[in-house]
């Protein structure tokens, strides 16, 4: 681990520019993917500035119906809120089915969203690997494949993003709230996070020393019934081979709307946009329901070690909507 | 041999060090205090085979902090028949990850930086790590025998002949995959030169290998190395043989006497630096006649050994001993790779092995329509089938039968996919277990016996967190035919006499047989020469572990039987196991509390040897590349479902005194076979490489990548 400054910021502007002045500073949330990639020598800040005690660390109702969730706030509190139980059962469940109680008591709503992915090239410094070091090549595509993405690669990166959270935001149409070197502004969540493209390095759209202050839920009364349903490798502390995040809003047999996203098959939570489409004013049936995921995942680029992801992508899609909507097959 | 009348054995009692370790007072290796010590951190290699062109240490020796930069060109010589701890003696690389240099520091943080800065330039050769690419090669070979009583190469009558005209035949391919043992405590240790002599305190199964391997290594009289191991936090086969940690401690060690130099690996360095168990390729072919009954069986294995020290898994040593066929053969090769040197695991053969043959026997009871307990009693042998013995006691039957009735089989459907739960699909499964009872010779032990009546006993034993420190003091105490709490037992330590290393669930039978021999003579020499009173200066006796007169009359084994309720998603493929059942029969239970953890746990490694575990291995780097507890996946708590354990009462004379045979290997045996086959009953897939993960079960097709 190499020595580093440690700073603790009175204020949000003065946290943003403490790091405006350090290129190669970090804020520090919860700390619990960062250290790790500080141990690993993976992530080499030579300042960290903690910003736990800067913003919100609860959950508050605002006006309209919808939801604010300071950037701060612990992912255990978020997941345990009445109000996040109640409206938007999905991110409960998500947050549950990811880490443990104590990564949970630790991690922060903001950090969780900016967690780096966990492909295992990425997170050792003697594999080349275009993430942490551009250009180096990407040793992930003719190595150990089954975690990695399905849609959205690109030739410089196959890498998922780690967070269940994530994939229930983008499903429920979340924005995030940032203050930056260039003042406030608000980030769709299905914006925050980028597709690889040639530039691997950069997870998400946040400029440098740019802060994310609280993340804000618009009202969805149908996600009341919702469910995220989390695939992996063993039935607890293990992450996505697959995650649906899904709420379906269905009148007479007739879909009225409805949001899905999906985890573990991308560089960033997957809204499924075109799923959504075809579903919406169709019959809520398994044939419809099944129609809709193959044409999200039509355009997939499967390895020959993650192609068992296509069908279970598919499958588990299909099931959580059925499951949703009462149906059987 | 005179049985021991059990008093304190037999009792569940805790573990005397529970109350220490929960709350956090017992010392481990690495948290022995030490004054002023120093850190050391290694440098690894980064190509599988080659040879070192250059090291450039000028950045790391730079920083404030660092006291030396060990490399091949200014390490101390070291003379040591073992590969494994031949490191820093020449520019060659063995394996990526081998240790090629080493930062020694003044604190931990700075080692680990300065490591980083060891610049090392490498001319790589073209490396082999893939044991399945090496199959078809003529580089495969007999390995020497590991364990000498039994046999890599067996073979009885014609079993190729006898298959081609069996009527009913099984011949299939199995897998099994590269598994680390993964201690909650990784390999420490605490490494001091002072006064001409070494004192380590380290994590290990055996004090007196590393004492041996240190000695011979540093060309040191053993008792100017000192080995202290009072507490072990997991090993599972990973401690006994000395590693590459211990010397490279030792060698920092010698260049900043008086300094005690503490080394704990990472989680990461523990995958290429401690052994693992070797992936295997199996094949099984069975043949019987119509009615089940077993012709022929063949069972043959091909592993991986490293090209610096051999070691060959007896993946097929329970065949031989399992069923009655008249015609048998057991072969078993070995591919040298660019790997690391494998080692034992818990149960190593057995839990690989078993797998296959318990998997086969399972394909036979469907191919003959006979339900699989009933074909395993229909082929239990009257004698050892190899070896011609009678078995000094064997309950394979009992434990089957007894299994079935707890478990409710005569219930059971035999047809697959009977049975569903919603989206789940049902199944059950059952296979057989055996672990030999082993002996290792060169156990001694003390007895000192004080006129306050108190019992001290020696022996440099070791407690990997298995509860032996109560169950040998159990032992001792109905030897000594005093109360548990008139003993004081000592283990551990060089500095008390030697005992041989806690392996192959031999640590009971070894050390306490020597216990008992010395606690006889004692009594005896209280009694002739002092009348039965100890004498005002006390008494002392010392005693080897005598010979087993029984050794060439019997054949030992314990035996086991398996059970497992599985269910698969029908679509997703998920596998969960809510419920577990094992009967064992393992002679006497010395101390039915901690037995019972040891055959749970065996139990849960079998669960996760079955669904999880696998060391992914990187061909084109050589390095596994899954090499932490996030992506190394083991059965969490959300994967363990209900496990019942039970055992059969069993009187066997003629194992050892105490008539113990030993219980910490065989919870894990047959496991995976079991729920492989209630993955099986319950989805009609046979999944025959292991472990059995979703996409080996989800239904459909999928688009070729």
């Amino acid at each position: 681990m190499r020595t580093f400054r440690y700073e603790r910021a009175g204020t949000v502007s003065g946290a943003v520019a403490l790091l405006a002045e350090a290129p190669h500073g970090a804020f520090l949330g919860g700390g619990t993917n960062l250290v790790d990639l500080m141990k690993l020598d993976v992530a080499r800040p030579d300042l960290l500035v903690d910003v736990r005690r800067l913003t919100s660390d609860r959950v508050e109702e605002l006006p309209e119906g919808g939801v604010r969730i300071g950037a701060a706030t612990p992912n255990s509190d978020l997941a345990a809120d009445p109000l996040i139980r109640r409206r938007y059962p999905m991110l409960s469940q998500a947050l549950l089915s990811g880490a443990s109680g104590q990564l949970r008591n630790l991690a922060t709503t903001a950090g969780n969203l900016l967690q780096r992915t966990r492909c295992p090239y990425f997170q050792n410094v003697t594999t080349p690997c275009n993430k942490r070091e551009p250009g180096t090549g990407c040793s992930a595509i003719q190595g150990h494949q089954r975690d990695l993405a399905i849609l959205g690669t690109s030739p410089e990166c196959v890498a998922t993003h780690p967070s269940d959270l994530a994939v229930a935001l983008a499903a429920l149409d979340a924005v995030v709230r940032t203050v930056g070197p260039d003042g406030e502004r608000v980030i769709p969540m299905t914006e925050l996070h980028r597709l690889p493209g040639p530039e691997p390095q950069r997870d998400t759209v946040l400029q440098h020393g740019e802060l994310i202050t609280a993340i804000d839920l618009p009202p969805l009364p149908f996600a009341a019934r919702s469910h995220f349903r989390k695939v992996r490798d063993r039935a607890s502390y293990a992450f996505a081979l697959v995650a649906v995040a899904a709420a379906i809003d269905v009148a007479d047999g007739v879909v009225r709307d409805v949001r899905v996203a999906l985890g573990g098959v991308a560089h960033k939570p997957w809204r499924a946009a075109k799923a959504e489409e075809l579903l919406r004013g169709g019959p809520a049936d398994a044939e419809r329901f099944r129609q809709a995921a193959e044409a999200e995942l039509a355009d997939v680029r499967p390895l020959p070690g993650n192609a068992f992801k296509v069908p279970l992508a598919r499958n588990t899609m299909v099931r959580t909507l059925l499951d949703l909507t009462g149906g059987l097959r | 041999m005179t049985p021991v009348t059990p008093r304190a054995m037999g009792q569940a009692l805790d573990r005397f060090d529970g109350a220490e370790k929960v709350r956090g007072l017992a010392r481990y290796a690495f948290e022995q205090p030490a004054a002023r010590p120093v850190y050391l951190f290694p440098v690894q290699s980064t190509v599988a085979a080659g040879r070192i062109t250059g090291i450039d240490c000028s950045q790391a020796s730079a920083q404030p902090g660092v006291l030396a930069v060990l490399t091949y060109q200014n390490a101390p010589r070291v003379a040591t028949d073992s590969g494994d701890l031949r490191i820093l003696q020449s520019d060659e690389v063995a394996f990526r990850g081998q240790f090629v240099g080493a930062v020694i520091a003044e604190t931990s943080e700075i080692a680990r930086h300065a490591a980083g800065l060891v610049r090392v330039d490498y001319e790589a050769r073209p490396h082999t790590v893939d044991l399945r690419g090496e199959v078809h090669r003529e580089a495969l070979r007999v390995p020497n025998e590991v364990l000498p009583i039994f046999p890599m190469h067996t073979a009885e009558g014609d079993v190729d002949a006898a298959l081609d005209s069996a009527a009913v035949r099984v011949d299939q391919a199995y897998s099994t995959s590269w598994n680390n043992h993964n201690a909650l405590e990784p390999h420490t240790t605490v490494a001091c030169w002072a006064d001409d002599r070494f004192t380590l305190h380290l994590s290990t199964q055996g004090v007196n290998r590393i004492q041996a391997a240190i000695a011979a290594a540093f060309r040191l009289e053993p008792d100017r190395v000192r080995v202290i191991s009072p507490h072990v936090g997991g090993a599972f086969g990973s401690k006994v043989y000395p590693w590459a940690d211990v010397v490279l401690a030792a060698m920092a060690a010698r260049l900043v006497p008086d300094r005690p130099v503490k080394f704990a690996l990472t989680r990461q360095q523990t995958f290429s630096q401690t052994g693992y168990r070797p992936p295997t390729i199996q094949r099984v072919r069975l043949g019987a006649g119509s009615d089940g009954r077993l012709v022929a069986i063949d069972h043959d294995s091909i592993e991986q050994s490293s090209k610096v020290r051999e070691f060959a898994e007896q993946s097929t040593r329970a065949t031989p001993g399992m069923y009655a066929a008249p015609n048998r053969r057991t072969r078993q090769r070995v591919a040298d790779l660019d790997v690391p040197t494998p080692t034992i695991m818990r149960a190593p053969g057995e839990a690989s092995g078993m797998f296959a043959l318990e998997s086969a026997m399972d394909e036979l009871a469907i191919a003959c329509g006979l339900d699989p307990i009933e074909l395993r009693i229909r082929n239990e042998p009257d004698v050892h089938p190899l070896f011609g013995l009678p078995f000094s006691s064997r309950n394979l039957v009992a434990c089957l039968r007894e299994g079935a009735r707890r478990f409710g089989w005569a219930q059971r459907d035999p047809t697959p996919r009977a049975r569903r739960e919603g989206n789940w699909l049902v199944g059950t499964g059952v296979a057989a277990a055996s672990y030999p009872v082993l002996r290792l010779p060169g156990s001694k032990a003390t007895i000192r016996v004080g006129p306050d009546g108190r019992y001290v006993v020696l022996i440099a034993a070791a407690d990997i967190g298995t509860g032996t420190r109560t169950a040998l003091a159990q032992v001792a105490a109905d030897t000594l035919q005093v109360d548990v709490e008139q003993v004081d037992l000592r283990i551990g330590d060089t500095a008390y006499p030697p005992a041989t290393e806690e392996g192959g669930s031999s640590g009971i039978t070894s050390w306490g047989s020597a216990i008992c021999a010395a606690a006889d003579q004692l009594r005896q020499r209280l009694a002739a020469e002092h009348g039965g009173t100890v004498p005002a200066h006390g008494l002392e006796v010392t005693a080897d572990m005598p010979e087993n007169p029984y050794l060439k009359q019997y054949a030992m084994h314990s035996f086991g039987a398996q059970f497992a309720e599985v269910r698969v998603h029908e679509e997703t493929g998920e596998v969960r196991v809510p419920r577990q059942l094992g009967v064992f029969a393992c002679g006497r239970i010395v101390n039915p509390k901690t037995a019972r953890s040891q055959l749970l746990g065996g139990m849960t490694w079998g669960l996760s040897m079955a669904l999880h575990e696998q060391s992914v291995l990187d061909l084109r780097f050589g390095h596994v590349v899954n090499h932490d507890l996030a992506q190394y996946h083991i059965s969490s708590n959300a994967d363990v479902g209900a496990i019942e354990v039970h055992l059969i009462e069993e009187e066997d004379p003629y194992v050892n005194p105490m008539g113990t045979k030993g219980v910490g290997e065989i919870g894990i045996v047959g496991v995976a076979a079991a729920i492989a086959n209630g993955v099986y009953h319950a989805t009609g897939v046979r999944v025959r490489d292991l472990p059995i993960t979703l996409d080996k079960l989800l239904p459909g097709d999928w688009p070729i990548a």
